[in-house]
């Protein structure tokens, strides 16, 4: 059994169909969903944790990749501008996962995506305007 | 204070770029490893700095003369308000203006998204920002309205011009409600849920000098990366401030008005600022040069974050109702660990100055020294050592 934390993005056409369902029934797969933003007729975007075994995550992200879904690993819907971020650590207590933390030297502010439930405090919690939401 | 090196001697070494200069992070280790006399002989010059929201930051802008010409007396940049009651086209625009239309708290907590801080952040950047500008006209500057584009290029002079920055010490701040609290240093969780703090610690310009002694009237400073001046004692300077043994003021203390020439700054260290619930600001990065001409200058340089203290203050009763009352106190390694143990248990610190961008700015300053560049100065007054920032007199309206 393996976690995997995915961002699905839906082209405009693709809203329609019921996916959670079939990642359940056709690949026997456990889903938490973190943030979603499904509109008919709309794009939509999905963050979730797909768990089961390996080979059947694949097939399932297989299956989506194949009617036009985009799957990505590292993009969780939370941007990060390092260039606009000034590492004061304000948003810190405010990121309940530690995905926004110090380095080791403990004055270099860093962004742990694989961490971030999308939760987005750290939007509002950031003087400098550095975390935007994709969606 | 027996003098070891005299400014003028430093210069020259500085001038010959064989000048010895650390950042006061890099000068505490040096002095414990060389001992204070033999590391006074070799250090010409310890850079201090700090990056932050400076509120009482602006600029006086001259943005030219227009054909016919125009006395303006009211003004706008992108629609943030700029002080016009200078001369015909002389502005001040203030780093905590909002724009005109602004919805400000009455959807709570505001975003504040936009402000004279960050019309300032855009000058800076090279961005154009739209000038609306209206008068009443008189037989000399006959135009009533004016509205165009203007770019820090296109200004005469941009002179920021910031009655207080560079404060000795800060509050540090925590949250007794049931509710979270939107302040300046930043959003409180409820039931001491959080701190809140902003100083760059044993970096901190008037930390490394605590009794004014290397940084007066007069002396020169690294602006953003122009150099600049402080013209005068900051607002609400207050010397008398609560000290600890080692001569660092446990409270707020000192503070610095600094001016310079904002068409030479580097865009990195002058940042808007949007505070939820609060409003907007200027964060600004500053550094400061002292140079090492006694054993005690060198020794009040290695001040070390866990021997400055600050006082944790109640941003839900006692800052707001000015009750002077104080929790505890608490050090800067401890804030900046990020975590401090208060009251029984460990409270998430959250910070609002950036040591690395103060770092940054340390290092720059450091090198443009080292490089010939940048020389070194005695005051030419010293701040007051003496006095403290009284609260305002309430005196009710009569007959009304």
């Amino acid at each position: 059994m393996v976690t995997k934390r995915l961002l699905f993005f839906f082209p405009r056409c693709e809203t329609e169909k019921p996916i959670v369902y079939h990642l359940v029934k056709d690949f026997d797969l456990e889903i938490n969903i973190f943030r979603a933003k499904v509109t008919p007729d709309e794009e939509g975007y999905l963050v979730l944790d797909l768990t089961g075994n390996e080979a059947n995550i694949d097939k399932g992200i297989a299956w989506l990749v194949g009617f036009g879904v985009e799957v990505r690993e590292q993009d969780k819907g939370l941007r990060w501008d390092q260039e606009r971020c000034v590492s004061c650590g304000n948003c810190i207590p405010h990121c309940p996962t530690k995905a926004l933390r110090f380095e080791e030297d403990k004055r270099t502010l860093g962004f742990d995506g694989a961490k971030c439930i999308v939760c987005l405090n750290c939007i509002p919690n950031c003087p400098y305007g550095a975390c935007s939401s994709m969606f | 204070m027996e003098q070891i090196k005299s400014v003028s001697e430093i210069n020259a070494r500085i001038e010959k770029g064989k000048a010895v200069v650390m950042t006061a992070e890099e000068v505490i280790g040096y002095v414990e490893r060389k001992g204070l006399e033999a590391a006074a002989k070799e250090i010409d010059v310890v850079t201090t700095a700090t990056f932050g929201p400076m509120c009482s930051s602006g600029a006086f802008l001259n943005v030219g003369h227009s054909k016919p010409k125009i006395r303006i007396t009211e003004a706008t940049l992108d629609d943030v308000e700029a002080y016009a009651g200078v001369a015909a086209v002389d502005l001040y625009i203030g780093a905590t203006q909002l724009p005109v239309n602004s919805p400000k708290n009455s959807y709570f907590p505001g975003e504040f998204r936009f402000g004279g801080g960050h019309i300032i952040e855009k000058l800076v950047r090279g961005e154009s920002v739209r000038l609306f500008a209206r008068s009443y006209g008189t037989e000399d500057y006959p135009v009533k309205e004016i509205s165009t584009e203007i770019t820090l290029a296109d200004l005469n002079q941009a002179i920021m011009t910031n009655p207080r920055n560079c404060y000795q010490n800060y509050n540090v701040a925590i949250n007794s409600s049931a509710e979270t609290l939107y302040t300046y240093l930043g959003a409180l969780k409820p039931n001491f849920g959080s701190i809140g703090y902003s100083s760059a610690g044993q970096l901190s310009p008037l930390l490394n000098d605590p009794y004014y002694r290397s940084i007066g009237i007069g002396s020169k400073v690294w602006l953003a990366g122009a150099p600049g001046i402080v013209y005068a004692a900051g607002t609400q300077h207050s010397p008398d401030a609560e000290r600890g043994e080692n001569g660092v003021p446990v409270d707020g203390a000192g503070t610095l008005g600094l001016t310079a020439d904002m068409k030479q700054m580097l865009p990195e260290f002058v940042r808007g600022v949007s505070i939820k619930g609060y409003g907007v600001s200027l964060s600004l990065g500053i550094a400061i040069p002292i140079p090492i001409t006694s054993l005690e200058v060198l020794k009040w340089c290695t001040v070390r974050d866990e021997e400055i203290f600050a006082p944790v203050i109640d941003y839900a009763v006692d800052y707001p109702q000015a009750t002077g009352k104080m929790l505890t106190r608490v050090n800067y390694a401890e804030l900046r660990r990020g975590e401090v143990r208060l009251f029984d248990r460990l409270i998430e610190t959250g910070s609002f100055s950036s040591y690395e961008k103060a770092l940054k700015a340390a290092n720059l300053l450091a090198d443009s020294i080292r490089a010939g560049e940048f020389t070194v100065n005695a005051p030419v007054m010293s701040l007051p050592t003496q006095g403290s920032s009284r609260p305002m007199k309430i005196v009710p309206p009569q007959g009304v």
